[in-house]
C-alpha cells in the first residue's frame, strides 16, 4: 500500500546517496518539483536514468547529484541544448559523469524488461551504429527458433523510479492519461516509487485513454499540484513554454545557473515557496 | 540566396525545404505510402502542410506515442497536448517502438542530424571523439530504429561544408553504410535513405553506388554553390531538375499553419 506522504519526507526515505533513480515522463507529466527535492537534499552519486533527460536532468547534473547518468536523447525539446549536462559531458563540470547511451527504443525495451522481471529486453536496434562500441550494455544474441541476430540490452531495476499523474485517490491508487510515456514500466521495474499527483480525490472516475497503477505497486504518493512544471499535467495544467526558453539562458553559463539554484531551489522550502520564487502562477485550472 | 516570388510572400529557405518535404509526403500518401514517423521542427511543419494539402492525407506518427494526429497548429514539442487531443490512437513509449516502428508498420522517417555523411548516415552524438567530445550533441532518441526500419527515410538539412562530411564523426543511424550491400548485410529491413531536402535542394542515392547526389536544385542556386557547400566530391546528376516555384496555395497553407501556432 502507498503511504501518502510530504514530498520531502518520501525523496528522504526512497532516495539515497548512491541510489539509481529513474525519473520518467516523456514531455508530458515531468516530475519536477521532486527533482527540486532531490537537490534541495542535496543527494549525491546518483545513478540518473531518463530516456529524454531534459531540464528536470540538467538541474541535477548541474547541481552535482549525478555520477552516472543512462540516458537515450538529451536535449532541450523544441529549444536546443542542454547545457548543463553538455558542460558535464565535455568538461567535467561540476565533476566527471559516467554516461551510458542508448536509444529510445533500447531504453523502452530496457524499462520492459525490468517491469517483467527479466533480466534482458530484446529488439532489431542499434545494428551498424557506433553506440555499440561505447558501453557494454549492447550485445547481440541469436534467435533460438529462426537463428536471427537479434539486439539484447539489459533489464532497468532502478532503486527507485519517479513519476508525475494526474491524481490518486485516498488510498494511494493512481491515475494518469494523456501521454504515458514509459511511466508504468519504469514504476513496476522498480524497487520503490513516488508518484507525485496534482491532486487527491476521493474516488477515481474512469478517464479515456487513462491507466490506473494500482496502490500496492506503489510506495508513496505525495500531493505537489503542478509539480510538473514546466512540463504539464493534461487536464491540469499547460506546457509553460517559456520556461523552457528561458532556462537556456539561465542554464548557459555556471554562474548564472548556480545563483539560479541558490535562490529558487536551495534557497526555497518546498515546490510552493519554488513557485512563489520564480514568479510562475500556480494552476492554470483545476480539471479543465 | 534563394528567392521565388509567387506572391507578396517572401519565400525562405526553410519555407522550400518544408514545401519540397510537403510534395514528397504528398505523392507517397497518394501511393498509399501514408504512415510517416516525425519529429519536431521541420518536419513536424512539412507533414502537417502535407495534411492541410493532400488527399490522401498523411498518418501523423509521433514518437511520444501519438498515432494519426491532427494537430490544428504546430506542436511545441513531440509531447504536446495537441497531438494527444487529436489522435486516432494514444499509446505508450514502449508499444510506439515495438508495435508500430519495429514490426515494419511505418512507411516513412523523417531525420535530420549534425552531420549526414556521402553514404547517407547520420551523425547526431558528437562532433569530434567520443571519449572527449568537441560537441556533445543531443544523441540517439528515436532515430537509428527509424533509420534501420522505416519503409524509407527522408533527410532534412540545411546543405553546409560543415554538416555535408565525407565521413560522420559518430555514426548514430545507419544509412548505407560504408556503401553498397552493407545494410542488406547486416539485414536491415527497411529500405534506408531515400531523399535528402536541403536548402539548396534534393540529393538522392545514386542506385549502383548509394553516395548521395545532387539531383534537384532550387531556382537561382547553381551546381558550383552545391559542390561548394558539400564536404565530399559532389556529383551533380545529369539531368538536375529545378524545383518547383512554390505556388499561391502551398504558401498560403503554410502561413496559415504557422500563424495558428
Amino acid at each position: 500500500m502507498a503511504e501518502i506522504l510530504e514530498l520531502k519526507e518520501a525523496v528522504a526515505r526512497y532516495v539515497k546517496d548512491g541510489s539509481t533513480i529513474a525519473m520518467e515522463g516523456f514531455t508530458h507529466l515531468i516530475p519536477h518539483a521532486a527533482g527540486h527535492e532531490i537537490i534541495r537534499q542535496g543527494r549525491r552519486n546518483l545513478h540518473a536514468i531518463r530516456m529524454t533527460p531534459d531540464m528536470v536532468y540538467d538541474q541535477l547534473i548541474g547541481a552535482g547529484c549525478v555520477s552516472k547518468l543512462t540516458f537515450s536523447w538529451g536535449g532541450n525539446p523544441g529549444v536546443g541544448s542542454l547545457h548543463r549536462f553538455r558542460d558535464a559531458v565535455e568538461n567535467n563540470w561540476p565533476h566527471q559523469i559516467e554516461i551510458e547511451e542508448h536509444s529510445h527504443a533500447g531504453m523502452a525495451a530496457r524499462y520492459v524488461a525490468g517491469a517483467s522481471g527479466l533480466p534482458f529486453g530484446v529488439l532489431r536496434g542499434y545494428v551498424g551504429t557506433d553506440l555499440v562500441d561505447q558501453t557494454s550494455s549492447i550485445k547481440t544474441i541469436s534467435c533460438p527458433f529462426t537463428d536471427e541476430e537479434l539486439t539484447a540490452v539489459p533489464a532497468l531495476n532502478p532503486d527507485v523510479t519517479i513519476i508525475h499523474a494526474q491524481r490518486a485517490d485516498r488510498e494511494g491508487n493512481v491515475q494518469l492519461w494523456g501521454l504515458l510515456g514509459v511511466q508504468r514500466e519504469a514504476v513496476l521495474a522498480a524497487k520503490s516509487s513516488i508518484v507525485t499527483v496534482e491532486e487527491i480525490v476521493d474516488k477515481l472516475t474512469p478517464v479515456s485513454g487513462g491507466v490506473v497503477i494500482p496502490s500496492w505497486v506503489v510506495s508513496a504518493v505525495c500531493l505537489v499540484s503542478n509539480g510538473a512544471h514546466p512540463s504539464y499535467a493534461s487536464g491540469y495544467s499547460q506546457r509553460d513554454n517559456s520556461f523552457y526558453k528561458s532556462w537556456d539562458d539561465i542554464a548557459k553559463d555556471r554562474e548564472s545557473f548556480t545563483e539560479w539554484v541558490k535562490n529558487h531551489i536551495s534557497g526555497t522550502t518546498d515546490f510552493d515557496s519554488f513557485s512563489r520564487s520564480v514568479g510562475i502562477s500556480a494552476l492554470v485550472s483545476a480539471n479543465g | 540566396m534563394v528567392n521565388v516570388t509567387p506572391s507578396a510572400n517572401t519565400i525562405s529557405t526553410d519555407d522550400l525545404m518544408i514545401v519540397n518535404a510537403a510534395r514528397v509526403l504528398g505523392t507517397l500518401a497518394a501511393a498509399g505510402k501514408a504512415a510517416c514517423f516525425v519529429g519536431i521542427g521541420l518536419p513536424s511543419t512539412a507533414a502537417n502542410l502535407a495534411r492541410r494539402l493532400y488527399s490522401p492525407e498523411p498518418v501523423l506518427i509521433y514518437e511520444s506515442g501519438c498515432i494519426g494526429s491532427k494537430p490544428t497548429r504546430l506542436p511545441l514539442s513531440i509531447g504536446d497536448g495537441e497531438l494527444a487531443d487529436t489522435s486516432d490512437s494514444v499509446v505508450s513509449v514502449p508499444e510506439i517502438f515495438s508495435y508500430w516502428l519495429q514490426a515494419g508498420r511505418i512507411d516513412v522517417g523523417f531525420l535530420g542530424g549534425a552531420q549526414l555523411d556521402k553514404f547517407g548516415n547520420i551523425n547526431s552524438t558528437v562532433i569530434g571523439s567520443y571519449g572527449k567530445p568537441k560537441t556533445r550533441l543531443p544523441g540517439a532518441g528515436g532515430a537509428p530504429e527509424i533509420a534501420a526500419t522505416a519503409g524509407q527515410v527522408i533527410v532534412i538539412m540545411r546543405q553546409t561544408k560543415r554538416a555535408f562530411v565525407d565521413r560522420c564523426d559518430f555514426r548514430t543511424s545507419f544509412g548505407f553504410g560504408d556503401g553498397p550491400g552493407h545494410r542488406e548485410r547486416l539485414g536491415l529491413r527497411g529500405g534506408g535513405p531515400k531523399l535528402v531536402i536541403t536548402d539548396l535542394g534534393v540529393l538522392e542515392p545514386d542506385p549502383e553506388t548509394c553516395e548521395l547526389v545532387q539531383t534537384q536544385m532550387h531556382r537561382g542556386v547553381t551546381a558550383e554553390q552545391c559542390v561548394e557547400n558539400t564536404g565530399w566530391k559532389l556529383r551533380i546528376a545529369k539531368n538536375v531538375f529545378t524545383t518547383d516555384a512554390v505556388s499561391d496555395r502551398e504558401i498560403n497553407a503554410l502561413r496559415e499553419l504557422q500563424s495558428a501556432t
